[in-house]
């Protein structure tokens, strides 16, 4: 790796740009790690949920009488028995704990039944008679733009919640969302010698994480509850928790359980506050843990997108302006649907610098799945669009797909089409250029499992045909537009026995990523001690913000370093006060002196008594945007990552098999360089699902697609092997000079497969996922 | 109505009383005997997170009714190491990095250790296809094949 990012101290074992073990990692091979759907509980009942089968109904009466009579039911509960607020959300808050008066989308909640078997509540909750007066859904996104008061989805506004931006929208305008306008120079009279227009289709991508909504509620002796659960924002959760169950939030203890994944469909509620509620009506532990048909219906999607661009360029391909359109369908309720507009609207035309642009994007209200968090979400259907449009750019002028990209690259400095000058690096030329250089694999082997259709033996060469594509895209780092954004970290430094060692404790959720191995790296390096444990995340530590917008090494690496530092420089008063004044640091369990070396161990300097430190931190002030113009410094940082797809396609039968995934990534530093190439890996994977395979299929509200047998993602036989390089470029706002990771993998691995799929066959392809038909139904 | 199942889990003769016969050898295993490492991913047999031996056959235990175990002879990933020490594709898959949210872990751990064992040398190709089916979310499965290639070779450098 090129490393020439701020210099860091690295001597003491495990520390930052190491890639120690996960401290969980023996406890995960070995069966003993405790996920939310392992927990258990003398005594405890069975939660389960009665969903809607329509998406759009009126509910004219709810019976709970007969499930009431199974043997073995301990409670039906209904919106009736909601404590508190009967409505939730993250920015705004519209979406039911339970259903009252009106369905919105197929498998709403509507009633919750607990029990001794998971079977019996299953069975009770079958038997509620819910009398629903069927609407006609409104299913079509177009329809929402084009008549806002046609059909609304919604009677009244949600209300604004705490973490409403400034400019939240509480749906004006009937059900859209929120349209965010982008204008840029002078979009209007630009005009071009060169254009390319194109109309663009992302499907409905689902996060399929394998570890199900689950977790333990236990009703506490002071009239609170304890929730041990699988989240990614225990803050967030308490605070709509404490709302819909009219409770103070002190009384609501949330613990974090085991997450099997995240990739943001755990940043909305979901068996919550259920749970609790069940919990604290029978006084007795409750344990929900949803099948993986319910948690297709039990969390949000990422947001379908149309859309429409228009690129114009001078006959060298140099960008001269960019007209947009993109409409994200948000399903039934708000969700993140704002800050997914957000990115899109301003990220929108990739990583280039275009002169003149206009964008507008709308995310609207639907009575289709509600659609919200989904890794790298906004930016992710954006670049299947710019991306494309390049690519026909690059084929209008006649150059490659690299040199058109080159061309145009932004870099540090250039300015964005909200105004905001990108102040640190930009590496797009460089990540192309390493890119190309990158040697191509072979030629298609004769082992039909490594050809389109695999073992199915569908074909032994004959009309396959190879593609090679390129994509490069922009990611947004951390909470945007204005949003104060913060984590929190409580570092302490005692002696155990006769070692120094040290407890890290925050509420940064740990979803598989490696935020705990990365916390403890951070202590090593900053206090010069090896023994380091990082305490299970619950709420008796302030917030950490949410594991998301690949934020948490950033926001709660900072944040732990910031209380790393306080609890150093507490221990060098120590020091100072024992050896005179001096410049001491901490390395390796030493005290050294920078003018006498080792002077003492950090042990010694414990002996008086224990050092602990919380400190709240967050990263660089950001602005809202202006909602006409779009001008505003709304980001924090930028990410950026390049993909090449090869594939090889059998045109015949439109089969595609992906050949060869490379990518190059600017990380800024990598703290943990094996972790960075698993979020990679993960990322790419994520994002070649949606180019060929990955899809919830929708038809008039219904999803037609919840099981993992109808609903594919990528096995071992469909990835194929990646070259990965990193770059580490420092970000000097950021700690450490690091950028976040997680997200810019999964938004170029889609399209540079497309754009392979469409040099093998020769197909304009415009929709993702691409289906056989796609390539040979014309 | 309920029925008693036993079996013999990682060594160990195990009894379950009350198990309702449509419950699976999953949820037996998981809520009755106290070995929730064999994971519920979707519960109908294509994720692989719930792969166990049964009679030393690779199974979805989600797909095993539980009475169909009486008797039979069961090994989950709790009783792939010894105990003291965890068994070589478990180190290794700490060591590679295969491990991320790890929830598909206990299942491919499985497949793995029975590939081993009936191939020491498994080409790529070969290990793919083995691990077929058994889903992971986080990993890519870069990783993955990194940890069963590195177990192949010090299994094949120790014997």
């Amino acid at each position: 790796m090129t490393d020439v990012s701020t210099e860091v101290r690295t001597t003491t074992a495990g520390g930052v740009g190491e890639s120690p073990f996960r401290p969980d990692g023996t406890f995960k091979v070995t069966g003993q790690f405790a996920y939310s759907s392992d927990l258990y509980m003398e005594g405890m009942l069975w939660g389960t949920t009665l969903r809607s089968p329509h998406p759009r109904a009126r509910i004219a009466s709810i019976d709970i009488g007969p499930a009431l009579k199974v043997a073995g039911v301990s409670a039906v509960l209904t919106h009736d028995d909601v404590p508190g607020e009967k409505v939730y959300g993250l920015e705004i808050a519209d979406q039911p704990v339970l259903a009252y008066d009106e369905v919105r989308y197929q498998g709403e909640p509507v009633a919750i039944v607990a029990a001794d078997h998971p079977e019996t509540a299953r069975r009770a909750a079958a038997l509620i008679v819910v009398d629903y007066q069927v609407v006609e859904p409104l299913s079509d996104p177009r329809e929402a733009v084009g008549h806002p008061y046609w059909k609304p989805v919604h009677d009244e506004p949600g209300e604004r919640t705490a973490m409403s931006r400034d400019k939240a929208p509480v749906h004006p305008e009937g059900n859209i969302v929120r349209h965010q306008r982008v204008r840029f120079g002078d979009p209007d009279a630009a005009t071009a010698d060169v254009v390319v227009h194109g109309d663009y289709e992302v499907g409905m991508q689902d996060q399929a994480f394998l570890g199900p909504e689950s977790g333990l509620a236990v009703p506490g002796e002071d009239g609170g509850v304890d929730l041990y659960v699988a989240t990614q924002w225990l803050h967030v959760d308490r605070r709509q928790m404490a709302g819909a169950l009219r409770l103070p939030e002190d009384k609501i203890r949330l613990t974090l359980a085991g997450v099997g994944g995240a990739f943001g469909a755990r940043e909305d509620l979901s068996m919550q506050v259920h749970a609790c509620m069940l919990a604290l009506q029978t006084g007795r532990p409750v344990k929900m843990v949803y099948s993986r048909e319910e948690s297709f219906f039990g969390h949000v999607h990422r947001h379908p997108a149309l859309m429409r661009y228009e690129h114009g360029a001078d006959r060298d391909g140099r960008l001269v302006y960019v007209r947009a359109h993109i409409l994200l369908d948000g399903g039934a309720y708000t969700s993140s649907t704002p800050a997914v507009v957000g990115n899109a609207s301003t990220l929108g035309i990739g990583p280039y610098d275009v002169p003149h642009v206009a964008m507008d994007c709308w995310g609207v209200y639907t009575n289709n799945p509600p659609c919200g968090a989904m890794r790298g979400f906004g930016a992710v259907q954006a670049a299947f669009g710019y991306e494309s449009q390049m690519d026909k750019l690059a084929a209008a002028v006649g150059v490659s797909p690299v040199e058109i990209r080159m061309r145009n690259a932004m870099s540090e400095g250039s300015v964005l089409p909200t105004g905001q000058v990108i102040d640190s690096p930009a590496p797009v030329m460089e990540l192309l250029r390493r890119l190309d250089a990158m040697p191509l694999p072979g030629a298609a082997t004769d082992d039909i499992r490594l050809l389109p259709g695999g073992v199915s033996n569908t074909t032994h060469g004959e009309g396959v045909r190879r593609g090679v594509g390129y994509a490069v895209g922009i990611k947004n780092v951390g909470f945007s537009e204005g949003f104060d954004d913060f984590s929190t970290a409580r570092v302490r430094l005692e002696l155990m026995g006769d070692e120094p060692s040290v407890l890290v404790h925050t509420a940064a959720v740990e979803v598989g990523q490696g935020l705990v191995t990365v916390q403890a790296q951070i202590a090593r390096s900053e206090l010069g001690v090896e023994r380091v444990t990082v305490a299970a995340a619950d709420t008796q530590v302030g917030s950490g913000g949410s594991t998301s917008a690949s934020r948490q090494t950033y926001v709660t690496g900072g944040a732990v370093r910031a209380a790393c530092e306080a609890v150093r420089s507490e221990l060098l008063e120590r020091a100072a006060e024992r050896y005179g004044p001096g410049e001491f640091r901490l390395v390796g369990g030493r005290l050294e002196s920078t003018v006498d070396g080792v002077v003492g161990d950090i042990a010694s300097l414990l002996v008086e008594g224990a050092v602990e430190r919380t400190v709240e931190w967050r990263h660089r002030p950001t602005q809202p945007l202006d909602e006409a113009t779009g001008r505003g410094d709304a980001h924090v940082q930028w990410a950026f990552c390049a993909h090449r797809a090869v594939v090889d396609v059998d045109v015949d039968l439109g089969l595609i098999r992906v050949v060869e995934m490379a990518a190059v990534q600017d990380v800024g530093k990598a703290m943990n360089p094996d972790a960075v190439l698993g979020q990679i890996h993960g990322g790419t994977a994520q994002g070649l699902g949606l180019a060929v395979m990955e899809e919830v299929q929708v038809v008039d509200g219904k999803l037609r697609n919840p099981s993992f047998t109808d609903y594919l993602i990528p096995t071992i036989m469909d990835m194929p092997p990646m070259r990965v390089e990193v770059l580490e470029l420092a970000d000097p706002h950021a700690p450490y000079g690091l950028r976040g990771v997680g997200e810019p993998p999964t938004i170029s691995s889609t399209p540079a497969i497309v754009a392979a799929v469409r040099a093998a066959s020769g197909i304009d392809l415009k929709r993702v996922p691409i289906r056989p038909e796609h390539l040979v139904l014309r | 109505m309920t029925i008693r199942v036993t079996m013999t889990v990682n060594g160990d003769e195990l009894t379950a009383d009350d198990v309702w016969e449509g419950e699976s050898l999953l949820y037996v295993l998981r809520e009755r005997l106290g070995l929730p490492g064999s994971k519920n991913a979707c519960e109908q047999g294509e994720c692989g997170s719930c792969t166990v031996l049964l009679g030393g056959e690779v199974v979805c235990a989600c797909l095993v009714a539980a009475g169909q175990a009486e008797g039979a002879d069961v090994v989950t990933v709790e009783g792939l190491g010894d105990g003291e020490q965890l068994a070589t594709i478990q180190e290794t898959f700490v060591e590679s990095g295969a491990v991320q949210c790890g929830f598909c872990t206990p299942g491919l751990l499985v497949t793995a250790f029975d590939l081993l064992n009936r191939d020491p040398d498994p080409t790529d190709a070969t290990i793919r296809e083995a691990l077929a089916g058994n889903l992971c979310r986080c990993t890519g499965y870069e990783k993955i094949l990194d940890a069963v290639r590195l177990a192949a070779t010090r299994q094949s450098s120790s014997a």
